[in-house]
């Protein structure tokens, strides 16, 4: 019933020194267990290997997340979470895993420009000329818990709860705002 | 009179005029000027009046030490008070205004204070003011509050537009401060690989280095500042800030940055102010060193000056600070100032030295300008009024009851030597020692701040260090070890050379003369911006402080916005004298951030209007928003409290919407309820730990309504329970709950039941939850279709999960309302096509979306408790009778041994009933019965208070549950409740569930 489905804040978008973007609906699938007993599993799945901590493992359309010593998190096409989730869950039984599909809990923004960095920097504690390209950082946008990763060149990819979308995008807008660039990183 | 040179002027660009305005009155300055540069060039001298007695006061310093030029700046939204006109950059348009002054600045009625100063010595507040006590409200109080204080708070209503940022930064090493030492630290460090970041507070690098005339590898400084600027600007790991103080240093090597990025500049785009959130590896304070004022009788005149300050103005600013200049000094550094005075044309009529011989270099040079010295004497007094008319000179050793020699002059130039500023360096714990030959502490570096392993994460150098010759050498040091302890492995060159003038030792000189006289005594300033005087902590050791710490409070000396940055060392060096005992045996005050003040706003950063706090919308809310919802905060969600129709008020909307779920179908928006999946092998053993009840007796596809208690067994949570299968339970929170009770179940499964096999996942986000409620509302689901919602194949208490109208639904029949309902879980994605389906459909069957006060009268008249209204933390499951959800058979649960200790088993515990009011009136929410007597503190003795209370659309009356002494024992009983008017309301105490008790409604 996807097509009935809406993102937290369809199309909204704001042109700054960066260009922040509401990505639309994305595939989120909660994995967790121990790494090793998932790996068959998320092969199979998705093609991708384990993720070694903070990095992101991508292959084709679907991309799998290092979040914690025993939880991954699966990025697909957002029509085929539930098929991938109730795949995983039948290789998993007689596991001691979990799999939850939580696409629809996210929001999800896109940021792009030379200096994304600059405009996070003013909400996360995060050393981004230390972030690579495929690797992710969970860590908090003001008063929120965010998970941001590189996404592409000049390009990172945030995710957030649902429903602080709306703070969110405020945030990252104002963030962003012309005239207000730190140059600290680039 | 101060007034501009003709020439000369290294930051300021003489084409370029600047308009301001300075208590209304037009002035012009240059493009580089600070405002304290513009003001003296117009002659302005007088800037402000003191704290309490209200004298007249002008600029001493040049700098973020300045204690008395604290002007208003801006109008309306944009007033600040206290600024310092030594650290505020002029601009056009820029508006001024004194403070502290009553009528006006040159005609001032409260100075009169000042003609009786024996009123307002050091503890004269807490003396004077204990009695009569009511003299203090009406008496005391509105006169201190009119005469003392600086500048006034912004207007009730004032908003300030700007906008501020924080900003979070990385770096190996920080140097803070842009003199040369900072700039040489911050090369050598940067040479090696680290990554470096430099900040200066002021808008040019080099710090005083050119002013003082100090040469580099035989070359002017600036030239050398210029290249080394240009070189760590080329250096891709090199980040450099202007305007960028480093505001404190804290733990982790975590450093505040406080950059005003656009006070020289408003009306941009900018931000006002940014405040960096740096981490470093390691740090170099290189902020330099403040001038100490001398102590002698009227050195808080308008005219008298740092010596340092003075020729800061001449030589950055083409300022003279007057016509005619006497210099007095403890030292050499000072006739660098008489020598600069002479070179730009102005009057130098004597240097005052307090040392019995002066033959320094700087002096022979002085001399040989033909400038006047008088050795072995110090200033008597400064005469004057408002401005300074001339100084009275004595024996530095005497009494100073006559003077020596006299001099007219329009101003004073004053040195009692350096002290390093060291508070960088000593906020997270950096020790200090106090060197016998500078007469100043400075940074120890053997007992730095230590990191996490135990080593200094804090280097000091230049004038920082107490390094008052040359400083590269040190500088580079420093930044080279500093980069090294990062981990850096490149080298470094060697640095430049810089050299200084040799200088004689100085003498300490703490009071001029040595021996004064009380009446001078008492009009020698330490604090100027707290008026607090020599003879003010000399008062205070006599009545027998001692510690420093008690003094500053008692005398309030360091305690004003300038925390003593001129006031420190003069004040704890008489104190020390006072008690007959050595300085470092005295010690320093604590030096705590920031080290100037720093806007509330950079405080405050992003969290202003709509990203002030996050605000959480549920998947339905701009439905809720566009059809008359009256928010209510529930956590950090809105909820509609209810939904407003036009011509209804909140009252009318709501006993509509009781009214409609109880006859037809209610629809509530419960997304916000916490979700949180739990599952493993454990999962069923977790679930009998955590609730109360019984939960792993719950079969698959059926629901329980449960209870979780803390430790202490008081009352925390409660949800339906649903079971998804074997291994896994799906938690239903309540709303305001779901984050702390997944923070608890991972606290416990983390830290004490690590070896259980149980994943939790919190789903709050996941769905949109809706309830159907109301005797049409499986009609409703059935229309929809897809699902056999019948009685028979979904019973009470069970779930069920399928295709409903199309969605992806869960469908739960579970009832807080007393009706049949049910509550529907589809993807927070079609949460808003789902909810339009039922209000569509349903539009004949006479659906209506009701709020959150409607939920809660529609659980009260079924007797239900609610998290935080009949629970506050206090209260254990059995206050609320509900010893049927607290499973007898477990042998443990969290919250159970709590619920056994003797306060919980008292037999008086107040408890759950409920209460009918005698006239039908809704009681006042928390109002307390009263027993008429009194409590052994003579209060009235109390018997009860009310946790929910509505009025019943349903019974047409008031309604109330509250806990009562032994409550329902005393069925029948009439109680008296308080009402919000002092007056009595009548309630008797009845059975809660007023509503279908047999719950036939909700079982069909």
């Amino acid at each position: 019933m996807s097509e009935l489905a809406r993102s937290a804040l369809p199309g909204a978008s704001y042109e700054g020194f960066v260009t922040v973007t509401e990505a639309g609906l994305r595939g989120m699938i909660t994995l967790r267990g121990d790494l090793a007993v998932l790996a068959d599993a998320v092969k199979t799945a998705t093609g991708c290997a384990i993720p070694a901590q903070r990095r992101v493992e991508q292959a084709g359309d679907k991309a799998v997340a290092w979040m914690s010593p025993d939880e991954l998190l699966i990025l697909c096409d957002y029509a085929d979470a539930p098929g991938l989730t109730a795949s995983l869950t039948k290789d998993l039984d007689g596991q001691f895993a979990t799999v939850a599909n939580v696409s629809d809990a996210r929001a999800v923004f896109t940021l792009r420009g030379a200096q994304a960095g600059d405009a996070l920097a003013k909400l996360c504690p995060v050393d981004f000329g230390a972030l690579r390209e495929g690797e992710i950082r969970r860590t908090r946008a003001a008063q929120v818990a965010a998970a941001i990763w590189v996404s592409g060149p000049q390009e990172m990819t945030l995710v957030c709860f649902r429903s602080v979308g709306q703070y969110m995008f405020d945030l990252l807008s104002r963030a962003a705002a012309p005239g207000s660039e730190p140059k600290f990183y680039a | 009179m101060s007034h501009r040179l003709a020439s000369g002027g290294r930051l300021i660009d003489r084409a370029r005029d600047v308009k301001f305005t300075f208590n209304g009155k037009p002035m012009k300055g240059h493009a580089g000027d600070t405002l304290a540069a513009s003001l003296l060039a117009n002659g302005q001298t007088l800037l402000g009046r003191s704290f309490k007695y209200h004298r007249p006061r002008g600029i001493v310093a040049s700098g973020a030490e300045e204690p008395n030029a604290l002007v208003g700046l801006g109008k309306g939204n944009r007033y600040e008070p206290n600024q310092r006109v030594t650290t505020t950059e002029v601009f056009e348009g820029l508006s001024a205004e004194t403070q502290n002054h009553w009528p006006s600045l040159d005609f001032d009625l409260l100075a009169v204070n000042s003609l009786v100063p024996q009123f307002l010595t050091a503890g004269f507040y807490y003396k004077t003011f204990l009695r009569p006590r009511a003299f203090w409200k009406h008496v005391y109080e509105p006169f201190i509050r009119k005469s003392a204080g600086l500048g006034k708070a912004p207007a009730h209503d004032a908003r300030d537009p700007d906008r501020y940022e924080q900003l979070y930064a990385f770096c190996d090493v920080l140097v803070i401060g842009g003199g040369i030492a900072g700039l040489q630290a911050a090369l050598s460090a940067a040479e090696t690989g680290a990554r470096v970041a430099v900040w200066e507070q002021t808008a040019h690098w080099g710090g005083r280095a050119p002013v003082d005339g100090v040469t580099v590898d035989g070359q002017d400084a600036d030239a050398w500042i210029a290249a080394t600027v240009a070189k760590l600007d080329g250096m891709d790991n090199v980040h450099m800030r202007l305007r960028c103080m480093g505001a404190g240093v804290h733990d982790h090597g975590y450093v505040l940055g406080y950059e005003r990025v656009s006070d020289h500049a408003p009306n941009t785009d900018a931000p006002r102010h940014r405040l960096w959130r740096m981490r470093a590896g390691q740090i170099v304070t290189a902020t330099g060193a403040i001038e100490r004022p001398l102590s002698f009788a009227g050195n808080d005149l308008p005219g008298v000056m740092l010596a340092s300050a003075m020729r800061d103005y001449v030589v950055n600013y083409a300022v003279a600070p007057g016509q005619s200049v006497v210099v007095v000094t403890n030292n050499d550094d000072a006739y660098r100032t008489a020598i600069t005075l002479r070179h730009a044309g102005i009057g130098v009529p004597a240097i005052v030295d307090a040392r019995a011989e002066a033959d320094g270099p700087l002096v022979a040079k002085a001399r040989a300008a033909g400038i006047t010295v008088l050795t072995g004497k110090g200033i008597r007094k400064v005469k004057g009024g408002k401005k300074v008319t001339g100084v009275e000179v004595c024996r530095i050793d005497s009494k100073g009851t006559a003077f020596t020699e006299k001099f007219d002059c329009d101003a004073v130039a004053m040195s009692g030597g350096w002290s390093p500023v060291v508070h960088l360096w000593s906020h997270c714990g950096g020790k200090l020692v106090w060197d016998e030959a500078h007469h100043f502490f400075r940074p120890d570096a053997s007992r730095p701040p230590l990191g996490v392993d135990g080593a200094g994460f804090v280097r000091a150098c230049g004038a920082a260090n107490g390094d008052m010759g040359a400083v590269l050498s040190g500088a580079h040091e420093a930044g080279l070890t500093a980069a090294k302890a990062t981990g850096a492995t490149g080298s470094a060159p060697a640095p430049a050379t810089d050299s200084a003038p040799d200088m004689a030792p100085m003498d300490a000189v703490w009071m001029m003369p040595r021996n004064a006289e009380y009446d001078l005594r008492m009009k020698m300033w330490l604090d100027y911006q707290n008026d607090v005087k020599v003879s003010d902590v000399q008062l205070a050791a006599r009545e027998g402080y001692q510690s420093v710490e008690h003094t500053k409070r008692y005398t309030t000396l360091g305690m004003a916005t300038d925390q003593g940055k001129l006031s420190n060392i003069n004040g704890l060096a008489i104190l020390s004298d006072a008690l007959g005992q050595p300085i470092p045996a005295t010690g320093t005050t604590t030096f705590r951030p920031p080290y100037t003040p720093i806007s509330i706003g950079a405080i405050a950063g992003e969290a202003t209007g709509s990203t002030f706090q996050p605000l959480r919308r549920s998947p339905l809310h701009d439905w809720h928003d566009e059809n008359g919802a009256d928010w209510e905060p529930v956590g950090q969600w809105r909820r509609p409290y209810t939904y407003l129709r036009a011509g209804e008020d909140r009252h009318k909307a709501v006993n509509r919407e009781v009214a409609n779920a109880r006859s037809n179908i209610g629809t509530l928006d419960a997304s916000t309820l916490g979700k949180i999946l739990v599952q493993g092998p454990d999962a069923a053993r977790f679930m009998d730990m955590l609730y109360t009840n019984m939960m792993s007796s719950l079969k698959p596809g059926k629901c329980r309504y449960g209870l979780m208690c803390d430790e202490n067994g008081f009352l925390m949570d409660d949800g339906v329970v649903a079971r998804l299968s074997d291994d896994a339970f799906l938690v239903h929170t309540t709303s305001g709950g779901a984050d702390h009770v997944h923070g608890w179940m991972e606290d416990w499964l983390q830290c004490e039941w690590w070896d259980w096999k149980v994943h939790t996942v919190n789903l709050t986000e996941q769905y949109a939850q809706i309830a159907v409620v109301g005797p049409k509302s499986r009609q409703l689901l059935e229309r929809l279709g897809g699902m056999d919602v019948s009685a028979e194949a979904l019973k009470f208490m069970e779930w069920t999960e399928g295709r409903l109208g199309g969605f992806d639904a869960r469908v739960f029949r579970i009832s807080f309302s007393g009706e049949l309902s049910f509550e529907i879980a589809v993807p927070a994605g079609q949460g808003r096509a789902f909810w339009d389906k039922l209000l569509s459909e349903g539009a004949d069957l006479g659906v209506m979306p009701y709020g959150t006060e409607a939920l809660h009268i529609l659980r009260a008249e079924k007797g239900f408790i609610m998290i935080g209204d009949e629970t506050d933390g206090t209260v254990i499951p059995q206050d609320l009778n509900l010893n049927w959800a607290i499973s007898k058979k477990k042998d443990d649960f969290l919250g159970k041994r709590g619920m056994m200790r003797e306060e919980m088993v008292r037999p008086d515990r107040w408890k759950l009933v409920g209460l009918e009011t005698l006239d039908g009136s809704v009681l006042p929410h928390g109002a307390l019965a009263v027993t008429g007597g009194t409590n052994a503190n003579k209060q009235a003795e109390t018997e009860g208070r009310v946790t929910s209370t509505y009025h019943s659309a349903t019974m047409g009356r008031g309604i109330a549950m509250g806990l009562v002494l032994r409550g329902p024992d005393r069925m029948g009983d009439v109680l008296d409740f308080v009402g919000t008017d002092g007056g009595r309301i009548k309630a008797r105490i009845v059975d809660p569930v007023l509503y279908d008790k047999e719950g036939a409604k909700q079982n069909v």
